[in-house]
This record gives structure tokens, C-alpha cells and sequence, in this order.
């Protein structure tokens, strides 16, 4: 029962969200400044990540090719399989539920006990329009950038550790990531990035919106805001797999 | 003038205000007076349009705020101004952006224009040179000064402040009071104002109502407060044995 309540509550919230702002240029000042909160203030960790997570997939798939048969450049193949299909759209968008979200939603939380939020709906402002509709846009538009960036810097983690390690040459490893390339595979880890993004966003939001108390719902909120977006991500994952590959 | 008829409004079992009719005069300092949980929040956020009413009517100058469209009740947020108890200043703007945060939204002012205004209101407010520190920069009194140059920025018909003097030393909390009381006698504003802090209402009530269990206990101003014969009134206001000389020095005064 309280499951539907919520679900109810978020639509209902999603609605204020997107009825018309009060003063465009102000909604897009807004989204310029979000889009360095929320998107480039998280270049750094999506990089170091990526570039990691790159490494450790090639030289596992690299671990686990024994077969004389396999031809090398299958580990240039697989890395950019995994790191374009599931890695940087999924992982680096859990990862990003963790530091967005919480951060999301402890802003509008604070803002929340802290009466910020009922000082704009005194003043007549649509308070859940001004705050989480220009976070919404600026995810749903930065998030396809870092995910593509992520995705060269993956690519870029597997050369590294292939190359460097010595297990295939340079140009085995290029030939691998250039075999059997489709276009679709970007789409459709570009089409679940703008998804994640907007359910980290807006979940996130939807608890810090509604946090009642003081500091200790804020905490308490930060956290429901991660757990929930991570599993909305986590089912959205298998419902888009679905839909666009099956 | 608002007006308030009949308002109900409970929380699931708890009947928190019970068929409350109350008049808020303009150009008064009107003050809610009240035992900590007595309803005294509920209905001022239920005027303000924060909380909807489950039966009875607002009124700000004979138009029912209840009956409004959103449109229509947005209208009405423009004329009023609220101090919220902690201030409620945007943490993440200067002090003149967050008072020129309402003239931003609403006001359809150039760039001068509205610094003109927010410099204006934070004269009123008597704060000078502080317009590009952030709110954590302040101190208490300051952001309660800072907090009412917002509410007045837009010119408003209506000023709510929930307990502008708490966490405030006495005699800042006068500064604040004589302030409020000054800006309802300029801007001939209709002012309410919940508060705990009786050295207030003697200073400065014109017209105080006193809540008790969820009603309209008692109403009158400072002067009837000083003979009432309502014990709940006395009990509340006279707890404190230094209220109790005050009583009887003002008494002997008159």
C-alpha cells in the first residue's frame, strides 16, 4: 500500500515539475549551473573509474582466453562489448546515483526542514519546478556526454592494461575494438543513459522534496534517495535490455 | 484585512484547530499567542495557504482564499511577505540576491531597478555593507533582518513572521519588534505574528489572540491582558515569576 502511495506521490510531483516555469532565463541559468554540479563536478571519479574498470575487464577477459583458437583481438571485441553495453551506461551510472543522488537529495532536504522550501511557496513560486525541474534537464542532457567519455576512457584503461602488460600488440587490440561494430550498441547505451539519468534525478528529488523532520530525515533521505534510484536503475537496465536487444 | 471563519483542520485523529474564527487587522501588529503545540503554526501556515483547510474560510479582503484558483491564490502570495523562524534565506545566495530573489521572479524590473529596491529594503532593515556576504556569514539577528528585507521586497499588504524572536538576545529581540512595528506603521501592513515571547507582547501587541487546545481562547490587546481574569491567559502569560512583577508594576502604572 505504501508502495503505491509513493508512486502516486512522485507522479503527482512529476507533474509540478514540468508545468511551466515562472521566468525562462532564470530555468536556464538554473540547468548551466546544475549541469556543473551534477555533470562536470563528476567528471574526475566517472574518469578514474572508467579508466579502471577498462583495465581490470581486459586483463580478466585476458585471464580467461586459454584457447589457442580465440584469436587476440577478441579482447579488443569484448572490452569494448562490455564497457560500451553495460559498463559505462550501467555502472557509471550506479556510481553516480551514489554521488548525484545523494547529493540531490540532501540539498532539497536541508532546503525542506530548513523552510526554504515553503519561504518559495509563499512567495508563489512552483518550488518543485525552480528546484528538481532544471536538475532533471541538466542530467538528461550532461549524462550521454560523460557516458561517451567514459566509454573512450574504458577503451582506453583495456589498451592500457593489454598493451602495457604485454598480452597483445596495439594494432590486435584496435582491430578487436573495430570488429563487428554496430551503431546501435551507442544508441542503446546512450538511449538507458538519458533513462538513468532522469530516475536518478527525479527519485532523488522526490525524497529530498518530501523530507519531514530535521537533520537526521536529511541523512535518512540521502540514503532512500541512493537505494531507490540504484534499484529503479537496476530494473529499467532490464527492461531496456529487453525492449532494444532482444 | 483577513479574516478567518470557522476553520477546522486535524492530522489524521489529532484535531489540531477547532472551528476557529479570528479577524487580523490591518495596519496592527497582530499576535498569536499559545502553548507550544496548540495550533498556533497550523494556522498561520493554513492563512498562508501552506496547509488547505478540511472546513471553513480565509478571507484577505472579503475574497475567500479558499475558494481561489491556483492562479488567483498566486496573486495573493505576491502581496504577502513571511519571516520565517529560522530565517528560511537561501544558503546558496548573497544576501541581495536573496532579497532580490521575489523582485527576480516577479517584479519585471530592470537590473538597477531592482538593486535600487533591495538597497532601499535593507535600509529599512538597517543593515549596511553586508549585501555580498552569505547567510552562514551572519548572525542570528542579522538573517532575521536580512529575512524581513525579503518578505518587504515586494511591496507586500500582508506580513507573517513565526517567532521572529526566537534564539534572539532580549534586546535584539526588541530591535526586531520595534522594527516590525515600525514597518507595519509605514507600509500600513496587515502583520502577524506567532511568538513565545511574552516581553513582546507587552511591548507591542495591538491585538493578541491567545490559542488554547486548538480555539480562540482569548483576544484583546496588551492593556485588556494586564486585568484579564482568564485563567489559562494567566497561566500562560504570567508562568514566569518576573512576568508576574511586570503585571503588577504595569498595573500601578495605570
Amino acid at each position: 500500500m505504501n508502495v503505491i502511495i509513493h508512486i502516486g506521490r512522485y507522479f503527482l510531483l512529476l507533474k509540478l515539475v514540468f508545468t511551466r516555469p515562472e521566468r525562462r532565463s532564470i530555468f536556464w541559468t538554473r540547468v548551466v549551473e546544475e549541469v556543473d554540479k551534477l555533470g562536470v563536478k563528476s567528471i574526475g571519479i566517472v574518469a578514474l573509474l572508467s579508466v579502471f574498470m577498462g583495465a581490470v575487464i581486459a586483463i580478466q577477459t585476458a585471464a580467461n582466453i586459454d584457447s589457442s583458437l580465440i584469436p587476440m583481438y577478441t579482447l579488443g571485441f569484448l572490452s569494448r562489448k562490455s564497457v560500451v553495453l553495460e559498463l559505462s551506461p550501467t555502472i557509471i551510472s550506479l556510481i553516480l546515483a551514489g554521488k548525484v543522488g545523494s547529493n540531490i537529495a540532501s540539498e532539497i532536504g536541508t532546503m525542506r526542514v530548513t523552510e526554504q522550501i515553503d519561504a518559495l511557496d509563499i512567495m508563489g513560486v512552483n518550488s518543485a519546478g525552480y528546484l528538481i525541474a532544471p536538475k532533471i534537464v541538466a542530467a538528461v542532457f550532461i549524462n550521454p556526454f560523460i557516458i561517451v567519455f567514459s566509454m573512450f576512457l574504458g577503451m582506453f584503461g583495456a589498451w592500457l592494461a593489454c598493451v602495457g602488460s604485454g598480452v597483445i600488440s596495439s594494432d590486435d587490440y584496435i582491430n578487436g575494438l573495430q570488429y563487428d561494430f554496430h551503431v546501435f550498441d551507442i544508441v542503446y547505451a546512450l538511449i538507458k543513459t538519458v533513462v538513468f539519468a532522469f530516475l536518478i534525478t527525479s527519485v532523488s528529488s522526490y525524497h529530498g522534496y518530501y523530507t519531514r523532520g530535521g537533520a537526521l530525515e536529511v541523512g535518512r533521505s540521502s540514503t532512500e534517495a541512493v537505494v531507490y534510484s540504484t534499484v529503479a536503475i537496476l530494473l529499467a537496465n532490464y527492461l531496456l535490455t529487453q525492449l532494444l536487444l532482444v | 484585512m483577513i479574516k478567518v471563519e470557522h476553520v477546522n483542520k486535524s492530522f489524521g485523529e489529532n484535531h489540531v484547530l477547532k472551528d476557529i474564527s479570528v479577524e487580523f487587522h490591518q495596519g496592527k501588529f497582530n499576535q498569536i499567542i499559545g502553548k507550544s503545540g496548540s495550533g498556533k503554526s497550523v494556522l498561520a501556515k493554513c492563512v498562508v495557504g501552506l496547509l488547505e483547510v478540511d472546513s471553513g474560510h480565509v478571507y484577505y479582503d472579503d475574497e475567500s482564499f479558499t475558494l481561489m484558483n491556483k492562479s488567483e491564490k498566486k496573486e495573493i502570495r505576491k502581496q504577502l511577505g513571511m519571516l520565517f523562524q529560522g530565517g528560511a534565506l537561501f544558503d546558496s545566495l548573497t544576501v541581495e540576491e536573496n532579497v532580490m530573489f521575489p523582485l527576480k521572479m516577479f517584479a519585471g524590473m530592470g537590473m538597477g531597478e531592482m538593486k535600487d529596491r533591495v538597497e532601499f529594503c535593507l535600509e529599512q532593515v538597517k543593515i549596511e555593507g553586508k549585501s555580498e556576504l552569505f547567510p552562514s556569514e551572519l548572525s542570528g539577528g542579522m538573517q532575521k533582518r536580512v529575512g524581513i528585507a525579503r518578505a518587504i521586497a515586494m511591496n507586500p499588504q500582508y506580513l507573517f513572521c513565526d517567532e521572529p524572536n526566537s534564539g534572539l538576545d532580549p534586546q535584539t529581540a526588541i530591535v526586531i519588534d520595534n522594527l516590525i512595528q515600525e514597518l507595519t506603521d509605514k507600509f500600513n501592513m496587515t502583520t502577524i505574528v506567532i511568538t513565545h515571547d511574552m516581553n513582546s507582547v507587552m511591548e507591542v501587541g495591538d491585538n493578541i489572540i491567545f490559542i488554547h487546545d486548538g480555539r480562540i481562547w482569548w483576544q484583546g490587546d496588551r492593556k485588556e491582558l494586564l486585568y484579564t481574569e482568564n485563567k489559562e491567559l494567566n497561566d500562560f502569560v504570567y508562568a514566569g515569576s518576573l512576568m508576574g512583577y511586570a503585571k503588577e508594576a504595569l498595573r500601578n502604572q495605570q
